[in-house]
């Protein structure tokens, strides 16, 4: 498995993602924003977590039409797949890579903190590693994470089975209490209609060493890092 | 020739921000404010004296760029 890592101006999150997937046993490299190119045989793109171009604009507007997003659009039409997390999952829908938008949350706060998702689906690149309905705690750090899409949009969403990851509480119960954000219908993650694009809010790289409280993100990595080349 | 390009959010997306001025509003105790939606204004100068060449390529800009059309509307206003 070769991942290539984006590097945007203002990402932040790139060295973490890096080594959560280098931990996995992928190989990693990174690819710079301007780059026409992605490293030769790249099996997977990380768009990472940040603050790209300051958050300029809209959060991801201007990285999601960097001159490198040309080739992770390629990609992505190839078959590829493609990781966007946090930053990268507002750079996807700016992209138009992923449908609808992450406005800022509803209560307007940024929220910093543990957070339990459902695995909605094990049966995609990314998920292998959990069991279906599994409930995992990761960590979130976003202002704009807040998911919205039209009725139909979403209503297409849902009907696909796109939804990767939704917001809940320990239990695995989807609350009010439990949404951080405002996103509709609790959607922490999507995937495109191919299933080989993933968007999501959380950081399950945070979450893959026991010395920082929690391993539930290794399994992202794990499955992924798994997968034949 | 200088143009306004003003952002809106369309009708129907909430906008918190907008929610939390309207409290500011309230609590600063001014009245009569019913409702206060947050948008962007983007003052441009564009290189071409011709109206027509100036409002297409802002609506490129608009559509490319500076307005997300899945939530938000575009007003190009030119010769401002």
């Amino acid at each position: 498995m070769k991942a290539a890592v984006v590097v945007f101006p203002g990402s932040n999150r790139d060295g973490d993602v890096a080594r959560a997937l280098s931990a996995a046993g992928a190989s990693v490299s990174s690819a710079w924003h301007a780059d026409t190119d992605l490293p030769a045989g790249t099996d997977l793109v990380v768009l990472p977590g940040g603050f790209s171009y300051g958050d300029y604009l809209r959060c991801g507007a201007i990285a999601g039409r960097a001159v490198i997003m040309d080739a992770v659009r390629a990609h992505a039409a190839r078959g590829g797949l493609v990781l966007g997390i946090c930053n990268g999952f507002q750079i996807l829908c700016e992209s138009g890579l992923l449908p609808g938008v992450l406005m800022r949350n509803a209560d307007l706060h940024f929220v910093c903190r543990r957070q339990h998702l459902t695995v909605e689906r094990n049966d995609t690149a990314f998920t292998k590693a959990y069991r279906q309905g599994q409930v995992i705690d990761v960590c979130i750090a976003h202002g704009e994470g807040n998911y919205v899409a039209d009725p139909e949009t979403l209503a297409r969403i849902e009907g696909d089975g796109r939804v990767a990851f939704r917001y809940c509480d320990a239990t695995g119960a989807h609350t009010a209490e439990a949404n951080p954000n405002g996103s509709l219908n609790d959607i922490a993650g999507i995937y495109s209609e191919t299933l080989n694009v993933l968007g999501m809010m959380p950081h399950p790289e945070n979450l893959i060493d026991d010395l920082v409280g929690g391993t539930d993100g290794r399994g992202l990595f794990a499955g992924l890092a798994a997968l034949a080349a | 020739m200088k143009a306004r390009v003003i952002v809106t959010l369309k009708t129907g997306v909430l906008d918190p921000q907008g929610k939390a001025i309207e409290g500011a509003l309230a609590s600063l105790g001014v009245d009569g404010i019913a409702s206060v939606r947050q948008g962007k204004v983007f003052d441009v100068e564009l290189a071409t004296a011709d109206n027509a060449s100036a409002e297409a390529a802002l609506k490129q800009a608009c559509e490319k760029l500076l307005a997300n059309t899945v939530i938000e509307n575009y007003r190009i206003e030119t010769g401002v």
